[in-house]
Formats: C-alpha cells, structure tokens, sequence
C-alpha cells in the first residue's frame, strides 16, 4: 500500500504528511526538554547554594561546541537547498559535513564527560551535576539519531534522489527540521548550564 | 517552502549565511556578557533574551517558519502554551511550598 501525501499537500492542513508528522513529533520533544527545563528551575530555585556552571565546566570548549552546531544546522538548509537547486554532488558534500560536524561536536562531548570522570564529578556528586548529565546525555543522544538518519540520506538512502526527487527532497526538509530543533536546544541550554 | 523555485532558493542561500554570520556574532556576545560582573537576576535575563533572539533566527529562518502554512503554527502556538505551563509549574510548587 502507498503512503498517501508524501509529495502533495493535504487539503486539510495545505501540508504533506511529512512535514505534520516531523512538526507534531517536534511539539512533543518540545515538551520532553521543556519537563527537564522545568525540572531544572525547581532545583535551582529550591537549592540554598547553586554553582556557577563555569566554575565546573569549561566555557571555552562549551563555545566552540555550539560554533560546531551552529554550523552543522547551516550545512543541513544547504544541503536542502542544493537539492532544490538540483545539484546533488553539493547536497552530498553539505550532508556530508553535516554528520562530520555532529560527530566532531560528541567526540568534544565525550572528552568533556570524560574530563569531569577523572576528576570524580558523577551525576551523584550534586544536584547541578545530575541535571548537567542528564540534559546533556538526552541531547547527546538526539545527535546520535541525526547522524544516523542524516548518514542513511548521504549513503544508502540517497538512492531516492533518482526515483522519487521530490519526495527525497521532503524527507531531506524533514531531517533538517529536526537538525535545526536539537541545535535550537544546545542554544538553550549553552547559557542555561555553562554560563550562569 | 516545498514549492519554492531555485531562483528563490538562491535568494535564500545569502539569507542563510547571513543567518549564520548573526549566530556567530551572538554567540559570542553570549559569552562576552557572561564576563561581566552583572547580578545573578540580570544574567539570567541578558542570557535568555538572547538565546531567544538566536532561537528565533534558526526558527524563522532555517526552519522556514516565516511564510509557514496555519496547521504548522498554530499547532506551535498550542505547543508554546503547554510549554509555559510546565515553566510554571516548579513557582506553583514554590509557592506552594512557601505557603504564600
């Protein structure tokens, strides 16, 4: 059976089904950091004494941790773009990049969690700790869900672009909005955690 | 956007870098404000407003929320009042706890 609307928009909601399932899937995520966002305020607001996250974490690798993010998410909308321009060699360059720069930003998560190791900072040395390794780790782990659909696009799933372009092109947006949501988080929780 | 003509994408493409240059710029305004002896209050603030301003520019402009069909934002709005309730939830709870 063939999944109906994956090209053409809807009469109800003027959208593919593409675009409403990656959007509603991302109102619930929104929901899903927003519970650890709130969690996070009841902590601090309840705790007597509250770290500075500098004083624990690094700042600087922290910066450029988020430049990486920042620009994996523009390689995602060229990647896109390309596409809709038709030239696909850049869309593999871009898409390319892209799971590079989400590989290169865990590999600076990684040191980092492992620096906080040798040093005996477990989640069960504070509250603060417990909440950093948490959010981070949920984070970390929707990078790894990019790379993985982002790396099927480049390789095995691109095989799309020469029998249905546009419905690759869709999949590509859809992919990309979700890129761009989990680089929309880290850009909350930069300040939230390193820088107050 | 699923209709935009490759003329149009290239418009774009000077819009996303452009985006981008924003995004450098503010992320290190981020950290040069985190620098400056500025009260705990005050901090929070500065640092959200402009992580929002950041967050708004991926939203509008990566995202393509800007020209976005009705469904797509309405269902945003929706979420966005969900997700303030959960923020207020923990000053309930405050409150409560306080018994004020």
């Amino acid at each position: 059976m063939e999944i109906p609307y994956t090209v053409e928009d809807r009469e109800d909601t003027g959208l593919n089904n593409v675009k409403l399932g990656i959007w509603l899937f991302l109102a619930s995520e929104v929901m899903l950091f927003g519970g650890l966002f709130s969690s996070y305020v009841l902590l601090r607001v309840g705790a007597e004494t509250w770290p500075v996250g500098a004083s624990i974490l690094s700042v600087p690798i922290a910066t450029f941790n988020t430049v990486v993010l920042i620009a994996s998410s523009v390689t995602m909308v060229m990647a896109w773009a390309s596409l809709k321009m038709n030239d696909f060699g850049k869309f593999k360059l871009y898409l390319g990049s892209t799971v590079g720069l989400a590989v290169l930003f865990l590999c600076v998560k990684a040191y980092e969690y492992a620096d906080k190791f040798s040093h005996d900072l477990y989640p069960a040395e504070s509250t603060f700790l417990a909440i950093y390794f948490t959010v981070t780790g949920l984070h970390a782990l929707h990078i790894v869900g990019g790379i993985v659909v982002n790396g099927y696009f480049v390789g095995p799933g691109s095989k799309m672009w020469k029998t249905a372009p546009e419905q690759f092109t869709n999949r590509i947006e859809a992919a990309g909005l979700y890129w761009h949501f989990v680089d929309l988080v880290w850009i909350f929780l930069f300040p939230v955690l390193y820088l107050l | 956007m699923s209709g935009t003509s490759a003329d149009e994408i290239r418009k774009h493409v000077k819009v996303y870098v452009m985006v981008f240059v924003a995004l450098m710029v503010l992320t290190v305004a981020t950290v040069g404000v985190s620098y400056l002896e500025l009260t705990i209050p005050l901090a929070i603030l500065v640092a959200l407003v402009v992580a929002t301003i950041k967050g708004s520019l991926v939203a509008r402009y990566f995202m393509h929320l800007v020209g976005e069909k009705k469904a797509v934002t309405w269902s945003l709005v929706l979420t966005a009042v969900f997700f303030c309730v959960l923020m207020f939830i923990p000053l309930f709870a405050m409150l409560d706890h306080t018994g004020q």
